[in-house]
């Protein structure tokens, strides 16, 4: 009895499976040629040791070993760190409130607010990092001279000891109006029963906030989060182009991509650069995987 | 002897293919062998009226007017000019080319500090095959020594950067003093005049400019690398000479006297057009550039000599300035070179470098031609700057040589001494280290370092 609806089930099965896999094949061509081939490149390429004098030989993991007592590595990496820990929190916060203070709907003109908010991502991170280096410079930018106006003096915000603060201001700038738009987009599908419950409950704004929305957006909340850790670990674009303004501050290992890219370009050694590049992706994975389960953990206590 | 030989290989290698048409031998080795052999007029006259395609990597603005003038000259050949943008973002692309054995131009241009590089990846032809030699006295002498060695000529040159001193005249009254310094110890004590009687510094030395140091090193007499073509190098970056001139800067920064803002970015051109440094010392590329950077101080500055290490000499150093070179790779070899010579070399062409894109010339012919040498410059107060640059030339150090692995050299001078330029901290020790990390380096990468 049960017989024929197995069969048919299972013809339904295979045209669905054959069509999803025909529809699946065209990405599965496009993440084989960019993405699998490439890595599998970089795999085979650090596991050999190549000179200028004597070209490559096979050298097992000894790019790995390299990598793992690299000082300069390391300092790129706990460059990074602190992004994650002090710039990743403070443009999430500023996204999330900037997201909720326009969702309220008491904003005037909060679509064009929106737009300006988000304006800076559209602003290509050459074009803004070039700006802001602009406004940094130590005797004519903008600030020493608003500085010097009240009669203070300028801080050299190029200098070794803010070049990382510099840094992350410009990112921030870049990156708060992409966040604020996902996390708003998030906070409008909200059903308004809740709000207009909550505020019979005579709940105030700020309530409704921390209780329902924040809640409700956490799916949201944790994509950023995990954006903003993937973001900060791949940091090139910001340090590279303040290289050429501020070159003795930068140096050449900002960031473990940064120091991958001058050891491919300027060392001319791409073995061990993608040795450095397999490292940083590692340790990419293992933190993300660690957020999310941290995350996993905590919603299923709740 | 040359053309001898190369008869006989002709010969040889007609015997050779006799051979393979009776079914005897493979004709494949000879190849090689008459690589090394002059080519004779005639075969480079069938070259130039073969129709070939050539391409061209290059980041001279606007160099379509001189290979244009090429084309009508031999209208067979075509030229794809691919505009490169320049060195460092060119560099990358060339070796990675080169390495992937497709894509790469026939034609090149690279800077002197470069060549050694791509010579020792053998990626660069010997232009003596093409009697490239013979027009070494068509050059000033040491830009000569810098494409050629005993065992080949490996590029064009294209233009040269001989170094002076730009200074501003009107900076210089207000702070009551004569005229430019004749030796690095007048500029010593100019400099604490003017920063005591003016706003100025007297000079910026920037902690991201190797090449100027270089030329720095140069005027002193240092030699810091030496490349033999092959396997060894030697590297002697602390040598006294460079410690001189890397103290002597040392000593001015930490008394305040010189600034140390990076050069070619933002802040320092605004310190060059707003009166910041009051000197510029610069290759002869400088005064142009200069020029168009601080057009509101027109007809306050003049062109000088570098200060001299010691009174009554007459020694400058060189800093930048490139060349055109052939690839190893190119089919179109004999096409490729006649390119490469005419553009630097025939008269229009290389006086259209000269005065439209501002290349300071190599040749004795360009460098005493009227057209260029007489022209008075209104920035400089009426100077004839070519001219004064053309004597500056003649009196650049002969010898000076590169590594084959300058990209590294020069990011590990940001590293070390330009880090301590900006942190006004201990440069003479910084110098140790660039000496310690580019041996280092050098020992890694295999060579034999002297």
């Amino acid at each position: 009895m049960t017989r024929p609806t197995a069969a048919r089930r299972s013809t339904i099965d295979r045209t669905q499976t054959r069509a999803a896999w025909i529809l699946i094949l065209p990405f599965l061509i496009v993440f084989l040629l960019a993405f699998i081939v490439p890595l599998g490149y970089a795999a085979y390429l650090s596991g050999f040791t190549s000179q200028l004098v004597g070209g490559e030989v096979f050298s097992g993991l000894t790019n790995y070993t390299r990598a793992l007592q690299d000082p300069q590595f390391y300092a790129g990496l706990s460059r990074v760190a602190l992004f994650l820990f002090v710039q990743v929190p403070i443009m999430l916060i500023a996204a999330l409130a900037l997201a909720l203070a326009l969702d309220t709907g008491r904003v005037r003109a909060s679509k064009a607010a929106r737009l300006l908010i988000f304006l800076p991502y559209a602003i290509p991170s050459v074009v803004a990092t070039l700006m802001w280096g602009y406004l940094y410079g130590n005797d004519f930018g903008l600030i020493t001279q608003l500085f010097e106006l009240i009669g203070l003096p300028g801080p050299d915000l190029l200098d070794k000891s803010n070049i990382v603060g510099s840094t992350m201001n410009i990112v921030c700038w870049e990156f708060i109006g992409y966040n604020m738009i996902i996390l708003y987009a998030a906070l409008r599908v909200i059903p308004t029963e809740l709000y207009e419950a909550a505020e019979i409950d005579g709940a105030n704004q700020f309530r409704i906030a921390w209780s329902i929305k924040i809640p409700a957006i956490r799916q949201a909340l944790i994509l950023t989060v995990i954006f903003s850790i993937i973001g900060s670990f791949q940091l090139f674009n910001e340090p590279n182009l303040l290289y050429n303004i501020a070159p003795n501050s930068v140096g050449t290992d900002f960031s473990p991509n940064l120091y991958a890219y001058n050891i491919a370009f300027k060392n001319q050694d791409v073995n061990y650069a993608a040795a450095i590049a397999f490292l940083l992706g590692i340790v990419i994975v293992i933190i993300s995987i660690v957020v999310q389960s941290v995350v996993n953990r905590r919603e299923r206590n709740s | 002897m040359t053309r001898t030989r190369k008869a006989m290989v002709l010969g040889a290698a007609a015997l050779v293919s006799a051979l393979t048409l009776a079914g005897c031998s493979p004709a494949a080795q000879n190849d090689d062998s008459s690589n090394a052999t002059t080519y004779t007029q005639d075969e480079i006259d069938k070259a130039l009226s073969t129709p070939t395609e050539l391409t061209f990597w290059t980041w001279v603005p606007d160099v379509q007017k001189e290979v244009d003038l090429f084309e009508a000259k031999y209208p067979n050949i075509k030229v794809t000019v691919v505009n490169t943008t320049g060195g460092t973002q060119q560099y990358p692309k060339l070796r990675a080319a080169i390495k992937a054995g497709e894509g790469a131009p026939d034609v090149a241009q690279i800077e002197y500090q470069y060549l050694s590089s791509f010579r020792q990846t053998g990626s660069l032809s010997d232009l003596t095959q093409f009697g490239a030699d013979e027009h070494k006295s068509d050059y000033v002498d040491w830009i000569w020594n810098q494409v050629a060695d005993d065992k080949g000529v490996w590029a064009v040159p294209q233009d040269s950067g001989p170094m002076g001193n730009l200074y501003r005249t009107d900076i210089w009254a207000a702070a009551g003093l004569e005229g430019p310094p004749s030796t690095w110890d007048e500029f010593a004590e100019q400099a604490a005049e003017i920063r005591s009687k003016t706003d100025s510094y007297i000079a910026d030395l920037p902690g991201n400019d190797p090449g100027q140091m270089m030329g720095l090193f140069w005027q002193a007499g240092a030699k810091p690398f030496s490349y033999d073509g092959d396997k060894t190098v030697s590297i002697n970056l602390n040598s006294p000479e460079a410690t001189k001139v890397v103290a002597f800067w040392q000593d001015l920064i930490q008394k305040d006297l010189v600034a140390t803002d990076p050069d070619f970015a933002d802040e320092w051109y605004q310190g060059l057009a707003r009166g910041k440094y009051a000197s510029w010392q610069v290759a002869a590329w400088g005064p142009l550039f200069l020029q168009g950077t601080a057009k509101d101080t027109s007809g306050l500055w003049n062109a000088a000599k570098l200060p001299q290490w010691n009174a009554g000499e007459d020694v400058s150093g060189n800093w930048g300035g490139s060349t055109d070179a052939v690839l190893a790779g190119s089919d179109n070899q004999i096409a490729a070179y006649e390119l490469a010579k005419f553009i630097n070399t025939d008269e229009e062409s290389a006086l259209l470098l000269a005065n439209d894109q501002f290349l300071f010339p190599t040749t004795t012919a360009t460098l005493k031609n009227p057209d260029f040498v007489d022209q008075e410059s209104e920035f400089y107060g009426g100077q004839k700057v070519n001219e004064f640059f053309a004597g500056v030339s003649t009196t650049v150090d002969k010898d000076f040589q590169w590594l084959p692995f300058m990209d590294f050299v020069y990011s590990s001078y940001n590293e070390t001494v330009g880090a301590a330029i900006s942190d006004k901290a201990d440069m003479v020790s910084a110098l140790d280290d660039w000496q310690n990390a580019v041996q280092e380096y050098a020992t890694q990468q295999g060579f034999t370092v002297q």
